[in-house]
């Protein structure tokens, strides 16, 4: 699936978006998989009160499914106006 | 109903006639316009990048604008808010709202622009003298939110 990272995520992470290959069931395992893989997303993702998820562009939660999803977006809180 | 996501200026006034030419059963128009400020937190802006998700920034808008549309009698509304990098001073955001009554105007508008601050994928970069630093949201952002549940 295409994930997208905006803002400081991105920048932590080096990449604004990039095909990853996975299994995980929900957010919450990708995230934990991302971390697992290398440091700089285990840094990006270290504070997960501070990350937004969008499914398929629809703001959700890390306990969302995964199932059927083509694009996750992580970010941090919105702040625009 | 109209919305636009762009990094091009916009004019206020042409806005507020497009929005009400050619009809004579408005009473009211409302207009917000957001504007970069030269400082922020003590410190010195020059400018301020805008990043946001295309794609679910437009569908993000027309959520909240039809979501006015059902909770206040309007005949008109218009989003426009830009993008990319913005010097001091330049406008960033617009919403005007149209209404047989002021009440329904101003009330949607300020509905428009808190849920626009929080639930709109946009951040926002201000460049500083010790270069760029993310815009922190603020609770009172959100605790504005609570108001119209």
């Amino acid at each position: 699936m295409q994930v997208l990272y905006f803002a400081w995520v991105r920048e932590r992470i080096g990449v604004p978006r990039e095909n990853v290959e996975t299994t995980a069931k929900t957010v919450g395992e990708l995230v934990a998989e991302l971390r697992g893989r290398e440091q700089r997303y285990d840094l990006a993702f270290s504070d997960m009160s501070a990350i937004r998820v969008a499914l398929d562009q629809e703001l959700t939660d890390l306990d969302a499914s995964l199932d059927g999803v083509r694009e996750v977006a992580f970010f941090p809180p919105m702040t625009g106006g | 109903m109209s919305v636009s996501v762009q990094s091009d200026d916009f004019d206020v006034g042409a806005e507020i006639i497009a929005l009400s030419q050619g009809r004579t059963d408005i009473g009211a128009v409302v207009t917000f316009t957001g504007l970069v400020r030269d400082v922020a937190g003590g410190e010195k802006i020059a400018d301020m990048e805008l990043e946001h998700y295309p794609g679910m920034t437009e569908k993000a808008l027309a959520s909240i604008e039809a979501e006015a549309n059902t909770r206040w009698e309007l005949q008109a509304t218009r989003i426009i808010h830009r993008y990319g990098k913005l010097k001091s001073g330049a406008q960033i955001v617009l919403v005007a709202t149209a209404s047989p009554h002021r009440g329904d105007a101003f009330e949607a508008a300020e509905f428009i622009m808190d849920f626009l601050k929080s639930r709109a994928p946009f951040w926002k970069k201000e460049g500083t003298l010790g270069g760029g630093k993310w815009v922190d949201a603020r609770d009172a952002d959100e605790d504005a939110l609570n108001r119209w549940s």
